[in-house]
């Protein structure tokens, strides 16, 4: 097997063996970028000069034995919606082409401190508002498994990179499937932690009461123990959880026998396609043979959660998106001569169209007359799903849904119809107003395409997620998959 | 909101462009406007859920205020914030007139 195409848990067990080094795991991962991300577009920046100073600390702690973390030399990606220090950091728009952040966000911190390999920065969907990752300023993400179809959005870089062999794991965000879709799209594991459990700090605000960071990985054991650096209260983000951080390793091997399986029937309506289908039954009984019960579950409110998730993603995005006017950073319209030029300028040349409509359309929805028809009945309707997560927790431990109805669609399909690209993420957004966790896993291929499933639990209860993907992924093969590119 | 049809017009567009700063061309304009009344009229499905009685979802469930100790601590350097500023002049940030002479 080549090297870049290890998980997290073998390239450590190699490290720790001292079988392979750090330099030699990422250069053989550099060496991957070098041949595939000409046809992919994963990054948009690639930290060659900073990864192997990295991988020779790493492999300094490897060999003294110090501080060593079961990510310590492993190389990985950040989407460019994160900031990092010292490192060009884009958000997917021209607004930001030269921002250098002169802070590091806390996840990209503590995996660091924790001895991991930053290679670069992951392309996305401009300011990730997207489902394709087609909104990026720079250039499209091709999906791995597809050269002319999507790899999902808006952490489309990410999701691919990891598919593609071009680094271990990486962090995504997600708002409203942005992590979950390019998961399942490109046969990736994707976690959406509880909103709160990893710390804000240094994610480009996009939705300031749904946005999360999470890993995304090419096993369920990788995406625990990536969780297990980054999730903790932090100082810097208010809303960062206080709960203590289970060892969620520990509690991978546990069996799932007698847990509660939820099938939400509003998520298995016609509208799917055959082959997701096929999958997602066969994944339903593999659970059942795994000793799982089955429950069939109502989310009542379901039909209402896209409608909830873009009013108040519309509304919190154009409030976040007014500190970009040209004066502290970002590109200037030198030729201004007045601040409403030099605001309208700014922003007029420097967001893409996707930007400006969502900015519009949460002022428009803001704007007195319209303030309760559209934002104040989105947030009840909000309490509303909330509540319909809280009543099917009553009796079932895990629901089961689909990522998407279909597989990657090709590039340019949904480019010119702005809702139906939204309706790509319908099984995905009520978990963002819900906060809820969430999990994509790989269960399947339809007509040669990557299928995923989702799992969501109860608020904090990422451990469960784990266990119960961890079961599925003892018992097939669907995630070691891999796409055939390069050589 | 009964009448949901057709929220907006070229001119609201461009109004609206207007209210949040954004520099938008006639072309611009013109692909927006069935485009964002498709959504706002998609949007017009809440109305049918009946939710007299039920209070916003403001606060996510458990939170709560957060407070710290007010200590000084060192905050990030006028070199740091002034390295991406795109316009500036010695220590200060640059921006066009602001205030006309009388």
């Amino acid at each position: 097997m080549d090297l870049y195409s290890l998980t997290i848990t073998q390239a450590h067990e190699l490290l720790r063996q001292r079988k392979i080094s750090s330099l030699e795991l990422t250069q053989a991962v550099l060496e991957r970028i070098r041949e595939v991300d000409g046809q992919i577009g994963a990054y948009l920046t690639v930290t060659e000069g900073v990864a192997l100073e990295q991988a020779r600390q790493a492999d300094e702690r490897l060999r003294r034995g110090e501080r060593v973390t079961p990510l310590t030399g492993i190389p990985f990606g950040v989407k460019d919606s994160i900031v990092t220090e010292g490192i060009r950091t884009t958000c997917g728009s021209r607004i930001l082409e030269h921002y250098v952040p002169p802070y590091q966000a806390t996840a990209v911190r503590r995996l660091l401190e924790a001895g991991a390999v930053l290679l670069g920065k992951h392309n996305l969907d401009e300011f990730s508002m997207g489902s394709s990752t087609e909104n990026s300023a720079f250039f499209p993400t091709r999906n791995p498994w597809d050269l002319k179809r999507v790899p999902g959005g808006s952490s489309g870089g990410s999701a691919a990179a990891v598919a593609a062999g071009e680094c271990f794991f990486a962090l995504g965000g997600d708002t409203g499937g942005s992590i979950r879709l390019p998961a399942a799209f490109c046969n990736v594991v994707g976690l959406k932690p509880t909103y709160g459990r990893v710390s804000r700090y240094g994610l480009i605000a996009l939705a300031s009461s749904f946005d999360t960071i999470g890993p995304l990985t090419r096993t369920v054991e990788d995406a625990a123990l990536v969780l297990q650096v980054i999730a903790g209260q932090d100082a810097h983000d208010a809303t960062s959880l206080a709960q203590p951080v289970p060892d969620y390793a520990a509690q991978l091997q546990r069996p799932v026998k007698g847990l509660r399986l939820g099938l939400p029937r509003e998520y298995f309506v016609p509208g799917m396609e055959a082959g997701v289908e096929a999958a997602l039954q066969e994944a339903i009984r593999q659970f059942e043979r795994l000793g799982m019960e089955i429950r069939e579950v109502s989310l009542p409110h379901t039909p209402y959660a896209l409608a909830v998730y873009y009013l108040i993603l519309f509304a919190e995005a154009s409030a976040n998106l007014a500190r970009f006017d040209g004066v502290r950073f970002g590109s200037a319209a030198q030729q201004a001569q007045t601040i409403p030029e030099l605001y309208l300028e700014t922003r007029g040349k420097g967001f893409g169209a996707e930007v400006k409509r969502r900015i519009m359309l949460g002022a428009y929805t803001l704007s007195a007359g319209y303030y309760d028809a559209y934002y104040l009945k989105a947030q009840r309707v909000r309490t509303l799903l909330r509540q319909d997560f809280e009543r099917a927790f009553e009796v079932c431990d895990v629901l089961l849904t689909p990522v998407s109805p279909g597989v990657a669609f090709r590039l340019g399909e949904k480019t010119a119809d702005p809702l139906a690209m939204y309706l790509s993420d319908v099984y995905l957004v009520a978990t963002n107003p819900a906060g809820v966790p969430a999990l994509a896993l790989p269960c399947g291929f339809s007509e040669g395409l990557p299928v995923g499933m989702q799992l969501i639990a109860r608020h904090g209860e990422e451990a469960l997620l784990f266990q119960v993907g961890h079961a599925y992924q003892q018992v097939t093969e669907w995630h070691k998959m891999r796409p055939a590119l390069g050589r | 909101m009964s009448d949901t049809h057709h929220p907006l017009n070229i001119e609201t567009v461009h109004h609206i462009a207007n209210l949040v700063q954004l520099g938008l061309t006639d072309e611009e304009a013109a692909a927006f406007l069935p485009q964002l009344n498709a959504i706002l009229e998609y949007f017009a499905l809440l109305q049918e859920v009946d939710t007299e009685s039920v209070p916003p979802a403001f606060l996510l469930p458990g939170a709560r205020n957060v407070l710290r100790e007010d200590n000084p601590e060192p905050g990030m350097s006028r070199e740091a914030f002034l390295s991406n500023v795109p316009a500036s002049e010695g220590e200060y940030v640059s921006v066009p007139r602001v205030l006309e002479e009388a």
